[in-house]
């Protein structure tokens, strides 16, 4: 859906996925298989307003909880309520139904600073 | 006969309606002649009904799923699990103290405040702090009295500026979540490669802004900071203070007084270096020690003896107020004191050095099988570490639940984090060589499993009465309650 | 005391460590920091020990009780400290090796079942320190629920807890008010209604309140509630075998002085910090809880769940910093609680309510002396005296009578006024040499 190749990537593992002025939100294939069976996500709450790099959600597994930072800066304009049933949504498919929310984005040109899929898989390499 | 009996039926699946374990006089009339309709309880609450005997049945079946320390060895590292004298049982509860009102009047009362003031006393002798407060009810909670009590120390100077503590990383979680509820911001320091405070680090950390360095001393890595003195010379010059948190205190005791490392405000735990018991979780107590200067500042009141009186003195202007409602777990505190009771200045230096003899045997035992992370000695505990490319795949965990099949409790695994698939090996001085021998045996059998059958050691338990818990799925969707 | 090394095992320790003596092992404390000189008297035998804690217990003086004010004296059942003082739960640690940790981890689930059938509330923790403190956790959390940061207090909440919520609040960013109470000793719901605004994050009521007296919890719930704020309620266990419980009248958080449910008085502690919400708030309570969960074969187990809320993994994120509990306590409530069941519960309650009715109607006998009892009251109640309640307590206890709480020492108009408590405890025969000691006074 949010296909990875297609996404900007920040160095803590979060991916984006522009539609338009709001980016979708969730966390790369290689962070979910990190943190392992996801048990809760504890989503933002719409209408809040965030910035680069400020910890907007929390992912929990049995023994972690792993703070998520906002890619880019702007609102909160929907969460992805399906986890709150299904948390492992995110395990299953982190690039699908799995995302976490969207920010409506307060500068797009953000995501420029991000790192393309390429880049990514290096930085994970090492 | 667990297919018969199943062996954790809930109380509430043996109830039986209209069966009953208590029973008490009749009222002459019903509530709703004494209370308004509108206030009374609309429906019964769904509570088991079952007889005494089924009770005593249940609840006896219960802790027969247990491990505990009077059956079991528990080579916990930082829980100090040692033995729990029976006398203390009993003594602790004698009927005076356990109907003691704390609003009685103080003349009524003057046994239980003699005792707690006598194990203040106590406190104050073997740590050289000035005072000590019995208020808080656990470890943590002495930590928080203990990190309030210095953030009123810096605002009764005026000294606003100050909104850091800084926490090394091989802290005990407690720490940074106390740092946390004072209002403070928690600033995490390295250790250095010999797993003690590394001082540059410290010295580039420490500044005006500094409230606090909260030190475990020994370390969770098991070792003495051996730069204690400078240590506190460097928090001392930033015009911050050194809290110590005395978790392990058992490495120890009889040995040194914290007050000469130049420690301000330290909390120590009765449920570990002084005998009470752990309960499967509490009730603890948490005293807290200050050096002269910050004293004043401990919570409300205080046992004091006037004129050879005791009584509970609550005229404390500068106090940080009260930690928690009445005066502190007093029935905890009484164990304490019993414990201090039984050692004088000789004897008291030997439950730390045989706690110190004993993780260090136990340690040198393992050697080449099992390898401590730091190789030198250790005080009270030592921290093995795992490699699982090496063993056959097999983590910390699994070595932790083969264990008890073994007949022993797991030792602390996977703290602290700075050292990997940690195992974190206490065994308390109270201890026989011959159980340590039969410890290192069963690691030593675990040892050779991992290289012919590692399978099985994954898999562990087998002799428990239930096997690898899905924790997974029980977090996911929560059964809290029936 | 208590090491069991004999001088040929210290040999044989000493020599797989390669060295000659103990004190080598003791070179990693520099030796400046040695200290041979500690100021402690002589050592006492289990004997000694024996002779001298009941010399100390002989100097408490054992007085007939009628004090409560959030400590009381209950009937506590022989199987209580029988089944919870076995030491395979007294010596148990903390249950995070669930496997061998079954037995201690369905009591703790069973507790917290039965607390929220006492309570009619969703969920339970495993325990906090004291009923005081379980306030101060649930006010934090109603902040962080909320983002609001003002916290409206009873008038009539135990003085101790609104020191305790003070001292717990300071560095929070919340503020704390009272809301005052009415001459017949219960809350102002008119000042509630005029002092709540929408930066109210929660309303605390005491119900019982520390007077005694029994609320108009739904109108306090429905100004709560109106005012878009969570209602955090501190009940007595026991009064719920008879009034209403919080989860009838909506309460968001609900917590308790456990102590009253099979645990004795202990001069105030260890006390059991009963910590409870709605569903929807699970997640922001501190402190352990335990689930259900299945083994690998399909079996029932049990097993601390939740557990990435807590200090030991999110660290200086944790919402609280709790980790030791009160799990004897806890223990001791939910054997206690099986005991009773639902009858039993029910019985206790009542002899409480008529107790205490039954020593107001005798106090307001004696002369001089005046009940307060417009408002309901469960087993506490306000005596008014014709001099300085302090003065009562005095004379009282030359009487060998406990006879209550001195409200003049938290609130210096009451000068005059006793807080009496009734429990199951006091027979008739009681009440009635109450009454006699203070006509004769």
């Amino acid at each position: 859906m949010y296909n990875q190749e297609n996404c900007r990537f920040a160095k803590t593992h979060e991916w984006a996925f522009a539609e338009g002025d709001v980016a979708v939100v969730g966390i790369s294939n290689h962070a979910q298989e990190e943190i392992s069976d996801i048990v809760f996500v504890d989503l933002p709450k719409v209408g809040q307003k965030t910035e680069v790099g400020k910890n907007c959600c929390v992912v929990e597994s049995v023994k972690s909880a792993s703070e998520i930072y906002a890619p880019v800066s702007g609102e909160i304009v929907e969460v992805n309520e399906a986890l709150n049933a299904d948390p492992a949504l995110v395990n299953r498919e982190p690039h699908g139904n799995g995302w976490l929310f969207k920010i409506k984005m307060a500068n797009p040109a953000e995501l420029d600073n991000l790192l393309d899929f390429n880049a990514y898989q290096a930085t994970i390499a090492k | 006969m667990d297919e018969i009996l199943q062996h954790n039926q809930l109380s509430i699946e043996k109830s039986h309606c209209g069966r009953r374990g208590v029973q008490f006089e009749q009222t002459q009339q019903h509530a709703s002649a004494y209370l308004p309709q509108s206030c009374l309880r609309k429906t019964a609450p769904n509570l088991p009904e079952l007889s005494e005997f089924d009770t005593v049945r249940h609840f006896t079946r219960l802790s027969q799923l247990n491990y505990s320390l009077d059956g079991q060895f528990y080579p916990l590292g930082s829980c100090t699990m040692k033995y729990n004298p029976k006398a203390y049982d009993v003594l602790s509860v004698l009927p005076q103290f356990a109907q003691a009102h704390p609003f009685a009047p103080q003349s009524a009362l003057q046994g239980t405040l003699r005792a707690l003031y006598e194990l203040q006393e106590g406190l104050k002798a073997i740590t050289g702090l000035a005072a000590f407060t019995l208020q808080p009810a656990a470890g943590a909670h002495g930590e928080l009295t203990g990190i309030l009590t210095v953030r009123a120390y810096h605002e009764s100077r005026k000294d606003f500026e100050r909104c850091e503590v800084i926490v090394p990383d091989t802290a005990h979680g407690t720490n940074p979540a106390t740092a946390n509820m004072a209002g403070y911001t928690v600033v995490n320091i390295k250790s250095g490669p010999d797993g003690c405070v590394d001082l540059e680090a410290l010295q580039a950390t420490l500044s005006n802004k500094t409230a606090a360095v909260m030190l475990t001393v020994p370390n969770t890595v098991g070792l003495f900071e051996k730069n204690i003195r400078q240590i506190a010379e460097l928090v001392h010059k930033a015009g911050a203070l050194l809290y110590m948190d005395g978790a392990n205190f058992n490495a120890l005791i009889g040995l040194a007084k914290p007050a000469d490392f130049g420690v301000d405000v330290m909390h120590l735990n009765l449920h570990k270096t002084f005998a009470a018991p752990h309960g499967g979780g509490g009730p603890g107590s948490g005293p807290v020690g200050a050096a002269a200067h910050v004293a004043k500042f401990l919570p409300k009141p205080f046992v004091v003896k006037e004129n050879g009186v005791y009584k509970l003195e609550a005229d404390r202007a500068e106090s940080i107020g009260k930690m928690k409602a009445f005066y502190g777990n007093a029935a905890v505190c009484l164990r304490g004191l019993c414990y201090l009771k039984q050692f004088d200045a000789t004897t008291l230096k030997t439950i730390a050095e045989k706690a110190i003899l004993n993780a260090n045997y136990v340690r040198a035992k393992l050697k080449g099988k099992f390898n401590a992370f730091f190789d030198t000695n250790c005080m009270h505990e030592c921290v093995l570490s795992i490699d699982p490319h090496a063993m056959n795949g097999v983590h910390t965990s699994d070595v932790a639940k083969r264990l008890l099949d073994y007949g022993f409790y797991a030792p602390t695994i996977y703290f602290p984090l700075i050292v990997p698939e940690a195992m974190m090996i206490e065994p308390t001085e109270t201890e026989s060589k011959e159980m340590l021998d039969a410890f290192v045996t069963a690691l030593e059998k675990i040892y050779d499993e991992i290289q012919t059958n590692p399978e099985l050691v994954k898999a562990a338990p087998h002799t428990q009465c239930v096997e690898r818990i899905d924790e997974v799925s029980a977090a996911r969707q929560p059964n809290l309650r029936w | 005391m208590f090491t069991p090394h004999t001088s040929q095992d210290e040999q044989q320790m000493l020599q797989t460590l390669g060295i000659s003596s103990l004190e080598e092992l003791l070179t990693q404390i520099p030796a400046a920091l040695r200290t041979k000189d500690f100021n402690l008297p002589s050592a006492l035998t289990e004997q000694q020990l024996t002779a001298y804690l009941h010399e100390l217990a002989t100097q408490n003086k054992p007085l007939k009780n009628f004090i409560g004010a959030g400590c009381y004296e209950h009937f506590i059942p022989a199987a209580v400290p029988a089944l919870s003082g076995r030491g395979e739960f007294l010596t148990a640690y903390t249950p995070y090796q669930a496997e061998a940790s079954q037995g201690t981890l369905q009591t703790i689930y069973e507790f917290q079942s039965c607390i929220c059938a006492l309570m009619e509330m969703d969920v339970a923790t495993a325990s906090h320190y004291d009923g005081a403190t379980a306030l101060a956790e649930a006010v934090l959390a109603c902040g962080r629920i909320t983002g609001r940061k003002e916290i409206l207090v009873s008038a009539l909440l135990h003085p101790h807890y609104k020191e305790v919520l003070k001292t717990y609040t300071k560095h929070s960013g919340l503020t704390i008010s009272e809301v005052k109470a009415t001459e017949n000793g219960t809350l102002d719901v008119n000042a509630l209604q005029t002092q709540i605004s929408a930066a109210t994050a929660c309303v605390v009521l005491a119900n019982p309140n520390f007077l005694g007296y029994v609320e108009q919890a739904e109108k306090i719930e429905e100004i709560t509630h109106g005012a878009g704020a969570l209602l955090t309620a501190l009940v007595n266990p026991i009064s719920l075998g008879v009034l209403q419980t919080p989860g009838s009248y909506q309460a968001d958080f609900a917590v308790a002085e456990g102590q009253v449910l099979g645990n004795p008085m202990s001069f105030g502690g260890p006390g059991l910090g009963i910590l409870t919400s709605k569903k929807a708030y699970m997640r922001q309570l501190p402190g352990r809880m335990v689930g259900i969960a299945k083994d690998h074969q399909g079996r029932r187990a049990f097993v601390l769940t939740l557990q990435a809320r807590e200090q030991h993994i999110r660290r200086e994120k944790a919402a609280s910093n709790i980790c030791s509990n009160e799990a004897i306590c806890a223990l001791n409530a939910v054997i206690y609680l099986t005991l009773l069941g639902p009858q039993g519960l029910k019985e206790v309650a009542e002899l409480n309510v008529e107790r205490a009715h039954q020593l107001a109607e005798k106090i307001s006998q004696v002369k001089g002396f005046s009940v307060l009892k417009k408002d309901p009251f469960f087993n506490e109640f306000v005596v008014q005296c014709p001099v300085a309640a302090a003065e009562v307590i005095e004379k009282m206890a030359e009487r060998g009578i406990a006879a209550g709480y001195d409200l003049g020492t938290t609130c210096a108009s009451m000068k005059n006024c006793l807080l009496v408590c009734a429990t199951e405890m006091r027979t008739e025969k009681d009440l009635q040499a109450y009454a006699d000691a203070l006509g004769g006074i």
